[in-house]
């Protein structure tokens, strides 16, 4: 019987639960995770996934080549609301990927030994989401091909950008972000490569796995420099990730619109970060460990863990609505308590009364322990607060910009047929990146999870 | 060229020059207590591989230090100083831009970068100084040599005693290895 259909009530569940089948050994946790990227036959429902992912993400490519001839006046961004749901993608995307960075740094330094098996793939899930959301502001730009002015160069304008906007900060942050999460899966994945090496049975594959591997050869020498700059990477990317999702949240609180001013803003997008990260990697995770039976690796311990961490970070970002609406109030500020107002009873309001179902609502199911075990409600529940927190960023970005000081600016916002095609083409390139992934590198960390096999312990 | 004496034989023989000899061990247990038993011994060019990190291993086999970490500090201070002073010369001395009135030197400003290029350079310092010390990429190594080797990366355990160790001897390291619960010792050609 699949555990997903065991009623949780054998054994206390918690601490003690296992992470990983107790039955596995060295070679069976080997042999099983290498041979879904080496033996296991490419499933038809792989390459019908893949050619729905890559179908969308062609009109990903069609929504940015149109954009790129006609202009930024394809989207439905015009003043007052000059940053449409182009921004609110990028934040959202950006906001995905880091429960993956959550996942593989913060909990090895915390020692959670459970984020083992999903590590991998979470950070994969970082840096396909981080993809997505650097395009947006890049295609925002107005002039894309003119990107690269965003970086300090010598050019022969005479000019330098302006280091004291957030935006400039934002350029920063965005691709440090991208380069060491990609250096963090890259370095993680070194080991894996040469296990792959030595098990592949052609030899195109064995050149390329062997040319990824480095010349890996397990020397004890070896792992213990790789053991400390694995350990150094997860304390540089920890703070990395909270200043990432807080330069973003600058991009609003540094700007003076009621609405965007606030104080609490960088804690509050953290979290929420986070929130709607592991909500994308239980999305992701529940049907991957069923179709590839990976049940022994991602146990029903890792769901109810994602799902703690769930309602913990919504509970944060609940409490970050509650303040806003508070601090609106408390201000005695009449734009900002009209702020509040606009949001609860504007024309936008029924995203808002969404956005309260989705966040605030909806996870507080997760208390109970039987929906927590139950894969289904934990997936639709994953789903909804996916829309949510895209809701919370249309609510941030679109109803603050389009009613401000003055009534005289005020405006509406509907985004196109071209700005849905961006988003939906993006979805399609994600999942592209994630197909490939699956079919071509190993979707769990093999060498992480020797280590955490009882016959890996040394006994003295 | 070099030419390798076989102990027990009465004449030269030609055989490929030696890079060490190599026991195979069933587990990780075995494995770290013939490292301790041959490093105890004296050797000291010694050298484990495991198909994951195995922290008494390399105190086994003597080496507990590591100089990644001042690396990756002299990296993250470098770029955190490289990053800062950028903007200052660029805001302050070639391009400076009267923005809302702020001083030129607006260095509560500059620190979201300046922290970003000590993240940036550090994390660089990590990946690139670990290859280095390791010597990696090195696509070639005597060690691949060996029969089985492939099982390093699976689930066998290997301890090597190289040739130019002080106290090499041949016959007496085989059978040393020999005698520490090794399923197999092997020469290793280079």
């Amino acid at each position: 019987m699949d555990e997903a259909q065991k009623p949780y009530t054998e054994g206390p569940m918690h601490s003690t639960a296992p992470v990983i089948d107790p039955g596995l050994t060295f070679a069976s946790v080997t042999d099983k995770i290498s041979s879904i990227v080496l033996k296991r036959k490419t499933s038809l429902a792989w390459f019908f996934g893949f050619a729905i992912s890559f179908a969308l993400f062609q009109l990903m490519l069609l929504a940015m080549t149109n954009l790129l001839f006609v202009g930024i006046g394809l989207w439905g961004v015009n003043v007052p609301v000059a940053w449409g749901i182009d921004i609110l993608n990028f934040v959202w995307w950006i906001g995905i990927g880091h429960a993956g960075t959550l996942i593989s740094a913060i909990l090895l330094l915390l020692r959670q030994r459970w984020r083992t098996s999903i590590n991998r793939f979470a950070e994969a899930m970082t840096l396909f989401a981080v993809a997505q959301a650097g395009m947006y502001p890049i295609f925002h730009l107005g002039r894309p091909w003119l990107m690269y002015w965003l970086f300090p160069y010598p050019n022969t304008m005479g000019i330098w950008p302006q280091f004291r906007s957030p935006l400039m900060w934002d350029v920063f942050a965005v691709s440090t972000y991208a380069t060491v999460s990609a250096m963090f899966w890259f370095v993680g994945l070194i080991p894996d490569f040469a296990t792959l090496r030595d098990r592949a049975r052609s030899k195109p594959f064995q050149i390329l796995y062997g040319m990824l591997a480095m010349g890996w050869r397990g020397s004890a020498r070896h792992w213990h420099r790789y053991e400390m700059a694995y350990l150094l990477l997860a304390g540089l990317a920890t703070p990395l990730v909270l200043s990432v999702h807080t330069i973003v949240s600058f991009d609003f609180a540094v700007g003076i619109i009621p609405g965007w001013h606030a104080t609490i803003f960088p804690p509050y997008f953290v979290a929420g970060a986070i929130y709607a990260g592991f909500a994308m990697v239980l999305l992701l995770t529940i049907p991957l460990r069923r179709f590839y039976g990976l049940e022994g690796f991602i146990t029903m311990r890792h769901m109810h863990n994602m799902a703690k961490v769930m309602l913990a970070t919504g509970l944060i970002v609940g409490y970050g609505y509650i303040m806003e609406a508070f601090f609106g109030w408390y201000s005695g500020n009449k734009y900002e308590r009209f702020m509040i107002w606009n949001r609860m009873h504007g024309p936008y309001h029924l995203y808002y009364w969404a956005l309260i179902l989705c966040n605030i609502i909806t996870p507080q199911f997760l208390w109970i322990k039987k929906v927590r075990s139950n894969l289904l409600w934990l997936w639709i529940i994953s789903f909804i607060v996916s829309i949510g927190m895209w809701l919370e960023r249309f609510v941030i970005v679109v109803t603050s910009l389009h009613r401000d000081y003055l009534p005289s600016s005020w405006g509406m916002y509907q985004p196109t047929v071209w700005d849905w095609s961006m988003f939906i083409g993006t979805i399609g390139f994600f999942f592209t990146l994630l197909f490939l992934f699956i079919r071509f590198l190993p979707m769990i960390s093999i060498f992480e999870m020797r280590t955490i096999l009882p016959e890996a312990e040394v006994e003295e | 060229m070099s030419e390798h004496l076989v102990p027990g034989h009465h004449h030269h023989r030609h055989v490929p020059p030696l890079y060490g000899v190599m026991a195979e061990f069933e587990n990780p247990t075995d494995l770290v207590a013939a490292a301790r038993r041959v490093y105890s011994l004296g050797y000291r060019r010694i050298n484990g591989y495991s198909p994951y990190p195995i922290e008494e291993l390399s105190e086994a086999i003597g080496f507990t230090h590591t100089s990644l970490p001042l690396i990756v500090f002299i990296g993250g201070v470098l770029g955190g100083l490289a990053g800062f002073f950028m903007q200052y010369w660029i805001e302050v001395i070639d391009y400076p831009l009267n923005v809302g009135g702020k001083p030129y030197n607006s260095w509560p400003a500059f620190i979201p970068i300046t922290f970003e290029m000590t993240v940036l350079c550090a994390a660089f310092s990590a990946v690139l100084g670990m290859l280095v010390l390791n010597k990696l990429p090195q696509p070639y190594h005597p060690v691949f040599n060996v029969p089985n080797f492939a099982m390093a990366t699976r689930d066998r355990f290997f301890l090597a005693v190289e040739a130019n160790d002080p106290k090499f001897n041949h016959a007496e390291v085989i059978d040393l290895l020999k005698s520490l619960n090794a399923l197999e010792v092997n020469d290793v050609e280079v």
